[in-house]
């Protein structure tokens, strides 16, 4: 061999190995993005399922309480003295040590001591006990994101809440456990009493309208597209349009819903059924992509053989071909339902963006889903609404995750290869 | 709540008339059931699906307009007293008089004199109106029903053909079915142009398509004193096109690349670990990626760069320095990146199948000529599948276009006519969400405009999937 010929060889060698390098690289890069998006998120989310609790003995004292106008007494106010008085401390002049007290606990209290009273009144003049969360930002405190050695002036608590909060975790009435509330609790303006229950319903109840369409008029499409309709024009502009349909931006769907279903049908705003109905159509042509390509899966000798022993068209595939094709159906089906969940801007443009304090009441009225959670706790500028909305995404997640788990699970149990 | 309960009704109707329909073919059959041309089933099928479905269909048809055809009627004849307000106080009365008959609460107006008479009256007609449309409409669909059995039991025979009708029905759903799908394009496209339409009476498409002013601030009553607004929307398209480059020179060469080094390099063990990773990174919720771009991506960009800026402020490259300290969090850069994250498994997976449809002999035929690997990759096959390629990228540019959340999470509002990477920017999808969240009436141009940019998107994202499509189905078909 000459040395030209040499040289030549491992300068393409030499790019052989760099241009494998440049794959590992991308794969690389694709990887540390997934590790980097789900990474910051856990560690932005995950303190948010524990939280603090505070116990109180409060005494009910009646000079503070009118009873004549129980809605109108300020418990808060009440709270905070007896948190005063657990501290040794007296109210000043200003009342600025009560509104200090106040700002360590939430409201929450307060409103059980309304309904404690409202239920049995012979308890003011007595000191009960109640127990609910620590306000957001001395839960943060304890979680150690506010911290001690940022200057005074730049943290919302001052130093005197900052040794009360200190006194009242050592003498044990701060406990840390479980955060419960962020599972049972809808959304609300004050973050340590903001929870996804309410998202939770509203996303499964859309879901259920989403699937209640999607899937039977989807599946009966793709059953006559693949199974039953003449080869013409017709169906190949059906065809090409189901294809171009599955690539329009999520957002156009949302002007449909708005400008059909809401200006002309008169559909409730923000409500579950309006957001199914739109997610359905949106969903329509991936569960019938799914279905023909299971469809076409199952081998023309089942249908021979159905049709062979008298069985009519339409008794062959509903008998028969579907039967075949329903782990590959079910498997499209979920993995699109599961797309649909996560989706955000249709919901944005029928007006599911409404803040909603409540459970959802029905079908037809206002609901938030999770998506949009996450959107509206984004935009809050409190920084504890930012952990929530981590710990909402991590939920999220979650459902995504078990979703396409069983979407995988269904395929790898029942998929036939013919 | 009178209409599902109908409903209800009708079904327990039709489940006993099947049960009717199916006992009447067993006596025919007189204990030989091959006697009969179909299975009793079909019959008690066939009898029930008369019996119900018409009426059904009136019943739904009824909930879905009855409301609209009962205001139509109310507002047939306007009282005299009416006439003199104006249109939009009239639209005020029309909507208390309904209320006030539903018993709701109506609006705080408060109606005095003639109009309050006319009110009263009008109530009082819209509650009769709703009550003969319910009473009528169950009436009409309990007399389908009965005709429906009365009309098919009769024809009940040992050689009537109930199947093939069953399977006449059941085709008409499928049909049915199928023509939804063709429904919702002509809805989208019906639905963008007529308000389209409207926004181009008050806005010339000229001035929409060329104009270089972004600012739909409107007055939103006719007294307040405000801006025309400027709708003039090429720094939208300049901003949503900055962005797609940004995200197609993220995910173009790293999904590029990961699908050739997973289709011709990585060993099947490595490809089924790699791929659903992959999928993963594809199945997360755009909202994710717009929260990981503004608290995350944003950020950190923004200390970079002033940390930047703030080593060349005083040097030779002074006003860089001072520009890259006021860089702020929202940037076309953050939202270009992280949409190219997103789009990093869309290119990948594409791209992925369309390298594995090269025909094999193609690349044993360039092995044999001694090629290496790099080699047969680069000369054979990204040639052979470029048109396939080249359909995947459109469509990841048509996904880059019309994507919402991350851009309206983390690229800005301000429309600003720039190429500049870091600078906030606005894109077609940003503008539609802020057009139409928040409540606004839907008349003034400010919100159609919002139609004019959905069917400008829309048009694109089309033109771009269906040249996308047509490629890659023709590259397929190529090789098949």
């Amino acid at each position: 061999m000459t040395d030209a010929a040499d040289l030549r060889l491992k300068k393409r060698h030499a790019a052989e190995t760099r241009f494998r390098m440049y794959g590992r690289v991308a794969i690389i890069v694709a990887l540390s993005f997934l590790v980097l998006l789900l990474g910051r998120i856990g560690m932005q989310g995950y303190s948010t399922f524990t939280t603090n609790t505070v116990s109180l003995p409060v005494y009910l004292d009646p000079s503070r309480i009118d009873r004549a106008d129980l809605e109108g007494s300020n418990y808060d106010y009440v709270v905070a003295l007896s948190l005063l008085k657990r501290m040794g401390e007296t109210e000043d002049e200003f009342g600025t040590a009560s509104a200090d007290a106040m700002n360590l606990v939430s409201r929450d209290l307060g409103f059980q001591i309304l309904d404690r009273i409202k239920a049995d009144p012979t308890l003011i003049g007595k000191t009960i006990t109640v127990t609910g969360p620590v306000k957001a930002d001395a839960d943060l405190y304890y979680k150690g994101e506010l911290k001690r050695s940022t200057d005074q002036a730049d943290r919302k608590l001052n130093d005197r809440q900052l040794a009360w909060l200190d006194r009242l975790k050592k003498s044990g009435a701060v406990t840390s456990g479980f955060n419960v509330g962020f599972f049972t609790h809808a959304d609300s303006t004050e973050p340590e009493q903001a929870g996804i229950l309410g998202a939770i319903i509203g996303s499964a109840m859309m879901l259920l309208v989403t699937a209640l369409i999607a899937v039977p008029m989807g599946v009966l499409a793709a059953v006559w597209l693949e199974e039953f309709a003449p080869k013409n024009r017709w169906t190949d502009v059906i065809e090409v349009n189901i294809n171009n349909l599955a690539a329009v931006p999520s957002i156009v769907y949302g002007l449909l819903g708005l400008a059909v279903f809401i200006n002309w049908f008169g559909a409730p705003r923000g409500a579950p059924i309006t957001g199914g109905m739109v997610l359905a159509l949106m969903a329509l042509p991936t569960v019938i992509i799914a279905t023909r390509s299971a469809l076409k899966a199952v081998p023309p000798s089942i249908r021979e053989a159905a049709l062979g022993v008298g069985a009519s068209r339409t008794q062959t595939v509903f008998h028969h071909v579907l039967p075949q094709a329903m782990p590959g159906v079910m498997t499209g089906t979920i993995l699109s339902l599961a797309h649909a969940l996560g989706e955000t801007a249709p919901l944005l443009m029928i007006g599911m963006i409404a803040f909603n304090p409540g459970l959802p009441e029905g079908f037809t009225s206002s609901a938030s889903v999770l998506p949009v959670q996450v959107f509206i706790w984004e935009n809050a500028s409190e920084r504890a609404f930012h952990e929530r909305t981590a710990a909402a995404i991590i939920v999220l997640l979650v459902f995504m995750i078990a979703m396409n788990a069983a979407a995988v699970i269904l395929r790898r149990r029942f998929e036939r290869r013919w | 709540m009178t209409i599902l309960i109908a409903l209800a009704l009708l079904a327990a109707f039709s489940v006993s008339v099947y049960m009717l329909g199916r006992r009447r073919a067993v006596v025919l059959a007189e204990g030989r059931s091959a006697s009969l041309h179909s299975l009793p089933g079909y019959h008690g099928t066939w009898v029930a699906l008369w019996a119900g479905v018409p009426a059904a269909l009136i019943v739904i048809l009824f909930a879905v307009f009855g409301a609209r055809l009962e205001d139509a009627a109310l507002r047939a004849q306007v009282p005299a007293a009416v006439a003199q307000l104006s249109a939009e106080r009239q639209e005020v009365f029309w909507s208390d008089a309904s209320s006030v008959a539903r018993g709701q609460t109506p609006s705080e107006i408060s109606y005095q004199g003639a109009i309050g008479e006319a009110l009263a009256a009008k109530a009082a007609e819209a509650r009769r109106l709703s009550a003969i449309g319910l009473v009528s409409v169950l009436a009409l669909s309990g007399v389908l029903a009965l005709c429906g059995v009365l009309l098919t039991y009769p024809r009940l025979s040992k050689d009537f053909r109930a199947r093939n009708r069953v399977e006449g029905w059941t085709g008409i759903l499928l049909i049915a079915c199928s023509t939804l799908a063709v429904l919702t394009t002509v809805g989208i496209l019906g639905s963008l142009i007529w308000e389209s339409l409207r926004f181009f009476q008050s806005v010339s498409p000229a001035d929409f398509l060329f104009g270089t002013s972004w600012d739909p601030q409107i007055a939103m009553r006719s007294d307040q004193v405000a801006a025309k607004g400027a709708f003039g929307a090429v720094p939208l398209f300049v901003g949503t096109f900055l962005i797609m480059l940004i995200a197609m020179t993220v995910a173009a060469p790293v999904g590029l690349f990961s699908a050739i080094y997973l289709s011709e390099y990585a060993g099947p063990a490595t490809r089924a670990t790699i791929k659903p990773l992959l999928e993963i990174l594809a199945g997360v919720p755009t909202v994710v990626y717009g929260f990981f771009a503004a608290l995350t991506v944003g950020p950190s960009f923004r200390a970079f760069f002033n940390w930047i800026g703030a080593m060349l402020v005083e040097g030779p490259m002074d006003p860089l320095g001072q520009y890259l300290m006021t860089v702020q969090n929202q940037m076309a850069l953050t939202a270009g990146v992280v949409m190219g994250i997103m789009l990093i498994p869309f290119v990948s997976s594409l791209s992925d199948d369309i390298i594995n449809a090269v025909p094999q002999t193609l690349r044993d035929g360039s092995y044999a000529m001694g090629a290496t690997k790099s080699e047969t990759v680069k000369r054979v096959i990204l040639p052979a599948a470029l048109p396939g390629v080249a359909g995947a990228l459109m469509l990841a540019i048509s996904r880059a276009i019309g994507e919402t959340m991350i851009v309206t999470m983390a690229a800005g509002l301000q429309a600003k006519l720039t190429a500049n990477p870091l600078d906030t920017v606005t894109t077609v999808t940003v503008q539609i969400v802020t057009l139409l969240t928040g409540d606004q009436e839907f008349d003034s141009p400010k919100t159609l405009a919002a139609f004019g940019l959905g069917l400008t998107l829309f048009t694109v994202t089309l033109a771009l999937n269906i040249v996308a499509l047509g490629l890659v189905r023709k590259y397929r078909e190529h090789y098949d």
